[in-house]
């Protein structure tokens, strides 16, 4: 039995209550301000030192993006996207990986009790051990995040630091990014750091920026300061409103209880019916036919 | 009981291509309804382990299509439905009742139906489950497309199961039927009452009853 928390709010195909007792915690949050952010990858590399993950060094692409996307050995990638607005080039640096949704996906799609948890701060964080590799998870996740290994067909993401965070300390990219960009505490206090960012980016004439933190997945524990709050998918195509798809609501969420009904009334069907009427025999008729 | 007139009805390679079928769908359905039911993930035992059963699935489905397959051509062209089906189908309600309606031939209209019914889901099932399946295929596909497989896969999985149900039961309510499927025989009696036509075609007596 590892370390316990006891304060898990939700846990993958767990239908009764996991242990809440310890949930007196604050709601964090990590607040990516990319307005700051000078792509450095700092973050990447910090990610990768205090996880002991070693990603293949891999090729470049063409472009600033390396890794190319996320792996399950790299669990944050910077993205780097050009645009025109307002009549000026601008390059615009999203840090990319789990957001950490109030209502995960993830955790919504898998099977496996007890490989998705989240806790009472809102991480939420993959237990490999319970992980069967079936990728419901993927199909899960709005934000297209996690990542199957070819080494265990385990998936794997970002953990927001959870066991850095559960010690008071704060997530690796965090400690390390050079300019202050990501800044992680208690989702109150970092919405309230946000709106500060976005006033003073109104007065610097980004009249569109704001905060990303969108409602659809019930807010997230990484939240963005974008420049242009009102195009989300000038960065790297993050979604303007992100829900967990509604095929997988439908899967996860009406299917079960129809399918319940409609196989226990097969199933008593039979029985009843079989009591009622008793075996179909031929052999009755059969008698008269005797030669 | 004096000697017993039997007809054949299945022979040795139906009835193995047929069990093949079953057991296949018993280890289908039951590590299915694990992933599908989080207080049945436990089912999945029936595999060993959890990874094992998600790893397993896939093999032991393409093993019952490939099974379905080839009982499909043995069986579809006994399948096509006619007026004595429709007149079977619109009295169900007496058949249920342990009288049977209509000239039926080898097959009734529910038996006919039940035909169709697994052809579409095992169609459906082994095209979706190609689809989802990780870590082979699924990286081939787009996602959007990935969630509705995995949606479809469910659905007609259940519907599958359900059809099972009915298919099993009618088998036990009907007695001597599981015996065409062991043995391979049935007896006349069985024939005259439940497939009269098939009974005639089988045995050259023309007198209808």
């Amino acid at each position: 039995m590892s370390l316990q928390s006891q304060d898990i709010l939700r846990r993958s195909a767990s239908p009764t209550q996991p242990p809440i007792a310890r949930e007196h915690k604050a709601e964090v949050a990590k607040l990516i301000d990319v307005s700051t952010c000078i792509g450095c990858k700092a973050c990447q590399v910090a990610c990768s030192e205090w996880n002991d993950l070693r990603d293949e060094v891999g090729n470049n692409v063409g472009v600033y993006d390396n890794p190319a996307d996320l792996s399950a050995e790299s669990w944050t990638v910077m993205r780097y996207s050009e645009t025109e607005q307002n009549g000026k080039l601008e390059w615009l640096i999203r840090k990319d990986g789990c957001m950490h949704c109030a209502d995960p996906g993830c955790l919504k799609a898998c099977p496996s009790p007890g490989a998705i948890i989240q806790y009472a701060n809102g991480i939420v964080d993959f237990q490999s051990e319970h992980c069967i590799g079936c990728g419901y998870c993927i199909s899960g996740c709005p934000f297209n995040v996690p990542r199957i290994n070819q080494k265990d067909n385990k998936a794997y993401k970002c953990t927001l630091c959870s066991d850095r965070v559960s010690v008071g300390q704060e997530p690796a990219c965090v400690k390390t990014c050079p300019t202050g960009a990501i800044r992680f505490g208690s989702k109150e206090d970092m919405k309230e750091y946000a709106q500060e960012r976005v006033d003073e980016l109104k007065t610097r004439g980004y009249a569109n920026a704001g905060l990303y933190d969108p409602q659809g997945v019930g807010g997230t524990h990484v939240m963005y300061v974008l420049h242009h709050a009102d195009q989300p998918e000038l960065y790297h195509g993050l979604k303007k409103d992100p829900q967990i798809s509604p095929v997988v609501s439908l899967w996860k969420g009406i299917l079960k209880p129809l399918s319940t009904i409609g196989l226990a009334a097969s199933l008593l069907f039979g029985f009843f019916h079989y009591i009622g009427v008793g075996p179909n025999k031929a052999e009755d008729e059969e008698e008269e036919d005797k030669v | 009981m004096s000697k017993e007139k039997l007809i054949s009805r299945y022979n040795a390679a139906e009835r193995i291509n047929h069990w093949i079928v079953a057991v296949c769908f018993m280890l289908l359905a039951i590590s299915g309804l694990a992933f599908f039911y989080p207080a049945f993930f436990w089912l999945t035992g029936v595999f060993g382990t959890p990874q094992l059963a998600r790893i397993i699935h896939p093999f032991v489905g393409v093993l019952m299509f490939l099974g379905f397959f080839r009982q499909f051509f043995r069986y579809w062209h006994h399948n096509l439905f006619n007026k004595e089906d429709i007149k079977w189908m619109l009295s169900v309600k007496q058949v249920l009742s342990g009288h049977e309606v209509g000239d039926t031939g080898k097959y009734n209209g529910g038996q006919k139906g039940m035909f169709w019914l697994m052809s579409g889901c095992l169609l459906v099932l082994i095209c979706t489950g190609v689809i989802i399946w990780r870590p082979y295929f699924a990286y081939y596909f787009p996602i959007d497309l990935i969630r509705v497989a995995l949606l479809l896969h469910a659905w007609s999985a259940l519907v599958l199961i359900a059809g099972i149900v009915v298919h099993v039961y009618a088998a036990i309510w009907v007695r001597g039927t599981i015996r065409a499927m062991v043995e391979g025989v049935v007896t006349h009696a069985w024939a005259k009452k439940h497939h009269p036509r098939w009974y005639r075609e089988v045995t050259g007596d023309k007198n209808k009853p």
